[in-house]
């Protein structure tokens, strides 16, 4: 199984009543990048917690690196990286401080490990600022000196807990610059998000996860198939006309999603050309003005809507 | 490979990072000196009396404070703790192949530091004011070790009593408890002062019995078994009960 980095069966964790991980299972191929794309509350954190050695599972089996968390936490801690949801960083210290320190306390020495903090704040940019206090960084620049923290010893196994929640646009364009270029060294990632463009952007492999469990696996484009390829949209003039235009569209009523304040109608297609033209005959033949019809493939956010079963969003005809 | 092999490197990296918290924030070491010079001020001249006290007062007052700014250390060994339970860098050594107590060494090792800062600190204040250890190098130095075992034995309920709490919040409802184990003690006044029911507790506080030792051996009037015993006992007994209790919390922690 020297292919597998990461292995996670049947597992399970509580918090009181509360069940945040309800018999996971999820198998990470050695050098890729897995995301685990879930909303708040489906356990990713519980998850990357158990998986660095962190949290205990109540049940089930997992194994890092080739080695199980519970039993070998040592082994397993000597080839992880953690970047967690918070900055896991002395904020009181500086950058340089903060990499050394870490850099000694994964025992490479003194003078190895101030080298190795000289290397990663220049490779991660941060080498003006490496005397200054964490707490008067940025919140890209702290995140870039965690990810550079959870790589001091170029780890074979990286997790990354939402590495870019509560960053702003530019902050988040650097830490993703910062992940694709770890990617080719054959380190094994496995991030979490809510963000779906953001499993699209950097993973190989997507697993949706929801209430404790992973409903799907696959790559976007996979996961993408799975709500049933293309769609056509009809934006309409008069919003009054919906009802009357659901029942032209070429599927069922039943696939047909609306959304009243934007006057939109969206609906699966098979053949593209023949729906799209006969679409619009239809519309003029009934005399409806539509101010836009378009076809485009389905969004990650409607796969995601459609496998977490959270459609509310989306009204069906009455 | 092991961690036994790292712990003491680990403890001695986790100890270098709160120094450089001093050298960073060097304010901070200057203020928790201050403190304690600062009660001596207040109850050498402001308060004054010493009630019940025969002799000098001064000779009476900084042994209690000595005894008093060493259980007070609890309070700020529980404030750090919490503080850094609560901050993500926790997360972080919890999971690096690092010995798993040498956050708590290392917080251990800070305090104790301070608290011999303090210690000496106060006692140069005191020598200004007109107190005198007369009790000779040996007499002096067995006060000292007193004071710090003492302080240690506090050190360790202060971090078991942060993990059991968590949070700062509850940490602050556990620090008012300090002031009764501080002033409830032979610290300002004596015994023969106040109360039986209140004279018994105060003899029985641990602190009492510390402070009681050290101003006899700073003195001179020597070591006192019937002194310096409960002195020496009582915080072994904190301590075999708290170290281990806090050590296995620690252990245990988020699991």
């Amino acid at each position: 199984m020297a292919d597998t980095a990461i292995t996670v069966e049947g597992v399970e964790k509580s918090y009181g009543d509360k069940k945040a991980l309800a018999g996971l299972d999820l198998r990470v191929a050695r050098g890729t990048v897995h995301a685990v794309l879930g909303p708040n509350g489906a356990g990713k954190s519980t998850l990357v917690r158990i998986l660095s050695t962190l949290l205990r599972p109540d049940a089930g089996r997992v194994e890092v690196a080739g080695h199980d968390v519970v039993r070998q936490a040592y082994e397993v801690r000597l080839r992880i990286g953690l970047l967690g949801q918070h900055a896991a960083l002395d904020e009181e210290l500086g950058g340089h401080q903060n990499l050394e320190m870490f850099g000694r306390l994964h025992h490479l020495g003194a003078r190895h490990a101030r080298v190795r903090a000289d290397e990663l704040l220049e490779r991660f940019g941060l080498v003006d600022t490496g005397r200054k206090a964490v707490k008067q960084y940025s919140g890209g620049m702290r995140r870039r000196l965690d990810l550079a923290a959870s790589l001091i010893t170029d780890p074979e196994v990286l997790f990354l807990d939402e590495p870019t929640t509560g960053l702003d646009p530019r902050g988040r364009a650097e830490v993703w610059a910062a992940i694709r270029s770890l990617v080719g060294g054959g380190t094994t990632v496995l991030l979490t998000t809510q963000y779906l463009e953001e499993a699209d952007q950097l993973a190989d492999c997507i697993s949706v996860v929801d209430a404790g469990r992973v409903v799907a696996d696959g790559t976007a484009d996979e996961l993408k198939a799975l709500t049933g390829g293309d769609r056509i949209d009809v934006v309409l003039r008069d919003a009054g006309q919906l009802g009357a235009a659901v029942a032209l569209l070429p599927v069922g009523a039943s696939g047909v999603s609306v959304d009243t304040d934007r006057r939109l109608l969206s609906a699966p297609v098979t053949d593209r050309m023949a729906a799209l033209s006969g679409v619009v005959r239809a519309l003029e033949e009934a005399g409806i003005e539509a101010e836009d019809v378009a076809l485009r493939r389905p969004t990650l956010d409607e796969v995601f809507l459609h496998l977490t079963g959270d459609d509310r969003r989306v009204k069906e005809p009455a | 490979m092991s961690t036994s092999t790292h712990a003491l490197t680990d403890s001695w990296t986790m100890t270098r990072r709160e120094l450089a918290h001093w050298a960073r924030q060097p304010v901070r070491v200057v203020v928790s000196l201050v403190f304690p010079v600062m009660l001596l001020l207040m109850f050498g001249y402001l308060i004054g009396g010493g009630r019940g006290v025969q002799g000098s007062y001064i000779d009476y007052l900084v042994p209690g404070l000595l005894a008093l700014t060493m259980a007070f250390g609890l309070e700020g060994t529980m404030i750090a703790v919490t503080q850094d339970l609560n901050k993500g860098v926790i997360d972080r050594f919890r999971s690096m192949p690092m010995a798993n107590g040498a956050v708590l060494v290392g917080r251990s090792a800070a305090d104790m530091l301070q608290s011999a800062l303090a210690l000496f600190a106060l006692m140069g204040v005191g020598y200004a004011l007109g107190w005198r250890a007369d009790g000779g190098l040996g007499a002096f130095l067995g006060a000292v070790g007193l004071l710090l075992l003492f302080r240690f034995a506090m050190l360790w309920i202060g971090i078991h009593l942060a993990l059991v709490a968590g949070k700062p919040e509850l940490v602050q409802a556990v620090q008012i408890l300090v002031w009764p184990i501080g002033f409830l003690s032979n610290a300002l006044a004596t015994p023969d002062s106040m109360p039986d029911w209140l004279g018994t507790v105060v003899e029985w506080n641990p602190m009492s019995r510390t402070a009681m030792a050290v101003r006899d051996l700073f003195g001179g009037l020597g070591a006192d078994p019937g002194h310096v015993w409960p002195a020496v006992v009582w915080p072994l007994v904190l301590l075999a009960v708290f170290f281990p209790l806090a050590v296995r919390k620690f252990g245990t922690l988020s699991k």
